[in-house]
């Protein structure tokens, strides 16, 4: 039996909470950066299997396009990450809140 | 006829040299421009004037348009100026008057600095120029554009020794005072185009001649009335009267030429100007009426007893608006414009005498440190004597024909009330004006011992004489009038004998006649009734000059023992009727109260402020809470980011 639509979306939902829910939960920045990869892998998903479904293109342009920004993102994402350890020896994001009221 | 155009331009363009390069110019220069530009403005107007008497008496008028000034909807007011027997006789007054003033002021002014000289030069041209406009103005915004004009240059002028506190202050109350009449004025103005949908003078005249006379109090009267008001405050009558004997803070050529030749008759003017609109109402007339004479009369009244040389004449001058007022109230509007042309001769030569003393005793202008000045000063004597005589009414001087028309006129039209109160304050007039003349120019030398000592601290008289601070010379040393002050002086005193003679046989109210367009109340002349109250008048002057021949030169003691028995009469009057007093606390204290208390420190400092704080207060409190959302800490940013999306997606998945 071939997975259809829905299965596909069923997993992009899936794959998607997990991420936000790393996002939310987990104390460690490489973490967190690790699960919004998850997430943006769960829109792609979504967009190719659309794509797929409807017999056209345009989704996987958009999933090429999304991963240029991702591989970008997590270049500046780790280098950030790289910096603040330097300043803080810490990777907890709790850590950083001094940029409030 | 471009050239009208010339009349008020010339003393512009005299007035912009002088504001602009008078610190640059020396006195001769910037003296020079200003008299030259009043003198050619002066000659034009002749020249105007000729052209207008070559023509027919019913064609008598030349008018230039010089361009569409305001144009909205129904409302199109041009710049235009107009030249009509009336206008002919105001603009002769004001360029010539104002020509002679100027010479004299060369002379009077030359002790100042080059720069104040030229400041004042250059005021005294603005003036003529407004006053110029103010009557060439063919439509009441033209006409308001002068009157504001002479307000301002009356401010400039009166407080022209600003260093002065009086002098000042005396500026500014003019400038108020006159403010409460140009709102009264300005309302007329905008009830004259609602009614009649035009601010032209001829068309206003043209409507409101279709119109029959108001018998109860209407539109007409209510219009009629505001102007007056107007008038009220250029023209200095009850109740505005109050900024004019204060007005005399000013240099005293600038009291001749401005409150007491020009400026002061604009009211006078405006309703002459008007004459078809007031003859429509006869509410407002008699109105006029009654506080012209109430006016002459309390003025006269104040006069009497009045110890500055100045203020006696400022006094006398609002009696003299008065008569004005009178005549015109009586519909005798000839009569109160030929009063106004005679008083400019006399009234400009007793202010420009009365300087001439000023002048000669350093400033001192009170009339008790005066006396025995005749034979030092034989010119400025001889003249005042002249003006003393032309104002007082005796007969062959000018003051007399206008007057007793004024009176005549008064008497005919049934006004027999006014007319006696009018021939009372003639006394009075007489009384006063010889007061003067006696202690200023007969009986001994006062100012020998109050010249060295006791005069400096109490007037610093001309703060621009810093030359004399003491002057301890002998008294013998008086200078007459210099040969710019005496030329002045001798014309007018000249003017002051023939001026009234053009009033002969009705010929200056026929040539006015057009102005008045029918409005001019024509009366078959009773030759005995004219007569009998011809020599009742002269007999009355006559009387006013022997009484003060009696009281101030013969018996000073009677004078005295009389100011002594009614003393309280005489405080009353020396208060000039407590009238500055009562405003003080009546108007002046109430407004200061509640703009300051109530408008100040209430309104603004608690409404306005209290708004403009409060909305302050609201957001800096409401946004003392708000910040506590930034937590610094970028999970919370992402939660609420991502429940935000949650719930957007939400509303429009399940609306």
């Amino acid at each position: 039996m071939t997975p259809t639509l829905s299965d596909y979306l069923m997993l992009s939902g899936v794959l998607f909470a997990i991420g936000a829910a790393g996002v939310f939960m987990r104390r460690n920045l490489i973490t967190i950066l690790l699960s919004i990869e998850i997430m943006l892998n769960a829109v792609n998903l979504t967009f190719v299997a659309f794509g797929r479904a409807l017999g056209s293109a345009d989704g996987q342009i958009i999933v090429f396009f999304v991963m240029t920004v991702a591989a970008a993102e997590a270049a500046v994402g780790l280098a950030i990450v790289i910096a603040l350890y330097r300043h803080r020896e810490s990777l907890n994001p709790d850590s950083f809140t001094v940029l409030k009221w | 006829m471009v050239a009208l155009a010339l009349i008020p331009l010339l003393p512009l363009l005299g007035f912009l040299v002088n504001a602009l390069f008078g610190r640059r110019l020396s006195k001769a220069v910037s003296g020079a421009v200003a008299c030259a530009a009043i003198a050619t403005s002066f000659l034009i107007a002749l020249a105007a004037v000729w052209r207008l008497v070559g023509l027919e008496p019913d064609a008598r008028e030349l008018s230039v348009r010089l361009y569409s000034w305001i144009a909205s909807g129904d409302l199109s007011v041009g710049f235009s100026l107009r030249l009509d027997p009336l206008a002919a006789v105001m603009i002769l007054v004001i360029t010539g008057i104002g020509t002679l003033i100027h010479v004299y002021s060369t002379a009077y002014m030359h002790e100042e600095r080059d720069s104040e000289y030229a400041r004042y030069f250059s005021y005294l041209n603005l003036f003529a120029a407004f006053m110029l406009v103010l009557v060439l103005g063919s439509n009441f915004v033209v006409m308001f554009l002068g009157w504001e004009g002479v307000g301002l240059c009356s401010y400039l002028l009166v407080g022209f020794w600003y260093q002065k506190k009086s002098a000042s202050d005396a500026g500014k109350k003019a400038f108020i005072v006159n403010r409460v009449g140009d709102f009264g004025f300005i309302l007329g103005v905008f009830l004259v185009f609602r009614q009649f949908g035009t601010l032209d003078f001829q068309e206003v005249a043209h409507a409101a001649a279709r119109l029959g006379p108001e018998a109860a109090f209407g539109t007409i009267s209510l219009m009629t009335l505001l102007l007056f008001v107007g008038a009220t405050g250029k023209s200095a009558q009850i109740p505005l009267y109050v900024w004019l004997p204060d007005a005399m803070e000013g240099p005293t050529p600038v009291s001749a030429l401005i409150h007491a030749a020009t400026m002061v008759t604009a009211g006078v003017y405006m309703i002459g100007r008007n004459a078809v609109l007031f003859s429509l109402a006869p509410n407002t007339l008699t109105i006029v009426a009654i506080i012209g004479t109430a006016t002459a009369f309390f003025a006269g009244t104040i006069g009497l007893v009045q110890n500055d040389i100045k203020r006696v004449l400022a006094y006398s001058t609002v009696s003299q608006l008065g008569y004005m007022f009178l005549a015109m109230g009586v519909g005798a509007y000839a009569s109160g414009i030929f009063h106004l042309y005679t008083h400019a001769f006399f009234k400009a030569l007793l202010f420009l005498g009365s300087g001439a003393v000023i002048h000669a005793l350093h400033g001192e202008q009170d009339l008790r440190r005066m006396g025995g000045l005749r034979k030092d000063l034989p010119i400025t004597y001889w003249t005042f004597l002249i003006g003393a005589i032309a104002i007082a009414g005796v007969p062959g001087f000018a003051g007399f024909f206008s007057k007793d028309e004024i009176l005549y006129n008064a008497f005919i039209n049934g006004h027999t009330l006014l007319w006696a109160v009018g021939l009372l304050t003639s006394l009075l007039t007489a009384v006063y004006m010889f007061r003067v003349v006696f202690l200023t120019f007969h009986g001994e030398r006062r100012v020998a011992q109050a010249h060295a000592s006791t005069r400096a601290p109490e007037h610093p008289g001309h703060p621009g004489h810093p030359g004399h601070p003491g002057h301890p010379e002998h008294p013998e040393h008086l200078h007459d009038a210099p040969p710019a002050m005496a030329v002045a002086l001798i014309v007018l005193a000249a003017g002051s004998i023939v001026a009234g003679y053009a009033g002969l046989g009705g010929r200056f109210a026929h040539f006015l006649e057009p102005s008045f367009g029918g409005a001019l109340v024509e009366h078959a002349s009773e030759g005995s009734t004219e007569l009998t109250l011809m020599v009742v008048s002269s007999a009355v002057a006559f009387a006013g000059i022997a009484l003060a021949f009696f009281f101030f030169l013969k018996r000073r003691d009677a004078a005295r023992a009389i100011a002594a028995s009614f003393s309280g009469v005489h405080r009353v009057l020396d208060h000039k009727y407590y009238v500055d007093e009562i405003y003080d606390t009546a108007i002046v204290q109430p407004v200061r109260i509640i703009s300051e208390d109530g408008l100040w420190k209430g309104l603004d400092v608690r409404v306005v402020d209290g708004a403009v704080n409060g909305v302050g207060e609201i957001v800096s409190a409401s946004a003392r809470g708000l910040r506590r959302l930034q937590t610094g800490s970028v999970r919370t940013y992402a939660a609420s980011l991502f429940f935000g999306v949650v719930v957007v997606l939400g509303y429009f998945i399940w609306r």
